[in-house]
């Protein structure tokens, strides 16, 4: 199971905010995050490597990004 | 394709070199510690275009449409021009206003703050300070799930409807070009004295400005929100970019042997801290409610966030308001009006910090 984050259309630093409050209280070992500008799918890479989440796989969509973060080991 | 100036690297990169073009922009004439100023240059362009009548700060800053179409082509080159707009439009709208309202308390915006800083304007530190709780208190709202609403996807035109005001501003300069020693030419004004009279060559600014708003661009750099990431995140990676910035411009000065540390008598600057202090606060305040500083709202208007462009058009509004209504400082200090509408500016910031909220 994956936890879902939907930040589209949301502006800075909404997204960011967004995927570490799921970091912060995320049982599952992977979260989904959907976003719709290259600004937030890099900030949103970058918030998700410092909390220690870097395995990182990002898919382009029609419109936007699926960015799913796991935890290592 | 990775992005390269959105490393760290890239963002210290492309603070530096902003800070460079900015100094450079000084020696081919623009004035002292405002090589760059996003509040100062669209306040001049607002009175260019006799939206204020103070005759000493009339002219439009080809920087500003070097920003915006900057930013646009660098969208447009790496496919992240996305049209969208729709996320509280007035709200931004009267933010952008007030934030112009305080930082010409100030007498800056976050740029001119590094900047007068790196040329010994030791005011600026008020500024900075104001600033940096402006912002603090901006992320206590956006802790309590403060924000301003989705943005929805829209149609390419209005994407392009502020790239096209700036071409636009570009041919009314061109079509009505500085005659010297006349305020006025055709329908534009031209400031013979003061702040407004003092720019480099048309030609180098656009260029310096069409440079900055593609790195810029790439490279997300955003005054305020490398100081709110700090704050909310403890992440760095914005912050290296106005430490950039402001080492380079530093260096810079150093160099061209225009340091000159002190409190009085600084360029276009006063002396009231309070006022220094509060303007900024005013500030930081509306820039992070609203998401990004005045120079990011640029680079967004660019790649087609017309939400940002509503944040631009305040900020004009604004500085009108700061000049006719007298509300903005000058070498002298602050006024009592601008005093009273700073006041104002802060209630109406708090009372839109505490409403528009996320229930969750």
């Amino acid at each position: 199971m994956s936890k879902l984050v939907d930040a589209r259309g949301l502006s800075c630093p909404q997204p960011v905010i967004k995927t570490l409050n799921a970091i912060k209280t995320a049982d599952e070992s992977e979260i989904v995050v959907l976003v719709d500008t290259d600004t937030a799918k890099e900030n949103v890479a970058r918030a998700a490597k410092s909390k220690g989440w870097n395995e990182i796989d990002i898919k382009e969509e029609q419109d936007g990004y699926r960015i799913t973060i796991s935890k290592e080991g | 394709m990775k992005n390269v100036l959105a490393t760290k690297r890239g963002i210290v990169g492309v603070g530096a070199i902003i800070g460079i073009l900015a100094i450079l922009l000084q020696y081919f004439g623009n004035p002292v510690n405002m090589g760059v100023c996003v509040a100062c240059f669209l306040r001049d362009t607002t009175g260019a275009l006799a939206l204020h009548r103070a005759p000493v700060v009339q002219y439009v800053r080809p920087e500003i449409i070097g920003f915006v179409l900057g930013s646009f082509a660098a969208s447009f080159l790496f496919k992240e021009f996305r049209p969208r707009t729709g996320s509280a439009p007035i709200v931004r709208f009267v933010l952008g206003a007030f934030a112009m309202i305080g930082a010409l308390i100030f007498l800056g915006c976050p740029w001119r703050a590094l900047l007068r800083l790196a040329g010994g304007d030791l005011n600026a530190i008020l500024g900075l300070l104001g600033l940096f709780v402006g912002i603090w208190i901006g992320t206590l709202f956006l802790k309590k799930g403060y924000n301003l609403g989705v943005t929805q996807k829209t149609r390419s035109s209005v994407g392009w409807v502020f790239p096209i005001i700036m071409v636009g501003l570009l041919v009314l300069m061109l079509l009505n070009p500085q005659i010297e020693g006349e305020p006025q030419s055709g329908v534009l004004f031209y400031s013979i004295e003061g702040p407004g009279s003092l720019h480099a060559p048309l030609i180098i600014s656009l260029i310096f400005g069409l440079i900055i708003g593609f790195l810029a661009q790439r490279s997300r750099f955003c005054t305020m929100g490398a100081i709110r990431d700090l704050i909310l995140f403890r992440h760095m990676h914005l912050f290296l970019g106005i430490a950039g910035l402001f080492v380079a411009s530093l260096i810079m000065n150093l160099i061209l042997n225009q340091f000159n540390p002190g409190f009085a008598d600084q360029p276009i600057a006063h002396t009231m801290h309070i006022w220094n202090f509060g303007g900024m606060v005013l500030a930081g305040l509306a820039f992070t409610l609203a998401g990004g500083c005045p120079g990011r709202q640029l680079f967004l208007s660019g790649e087609g966030d017309g939400d940002a462009a509503i944040f631009v058009v305040g900020m004009i509004a604004g500085a009108a308001f700061a000049h006719n209504f007298g509300l903005a400082s000058s070498g002298a200090g602050a006024t009592s009006a601008g005093i009273v509408a700073l006041f104002i500016g802060l209630i109406v910031c708090l009372l839109i910090g505490f409403t528009m909220r996320e229930r969750v």
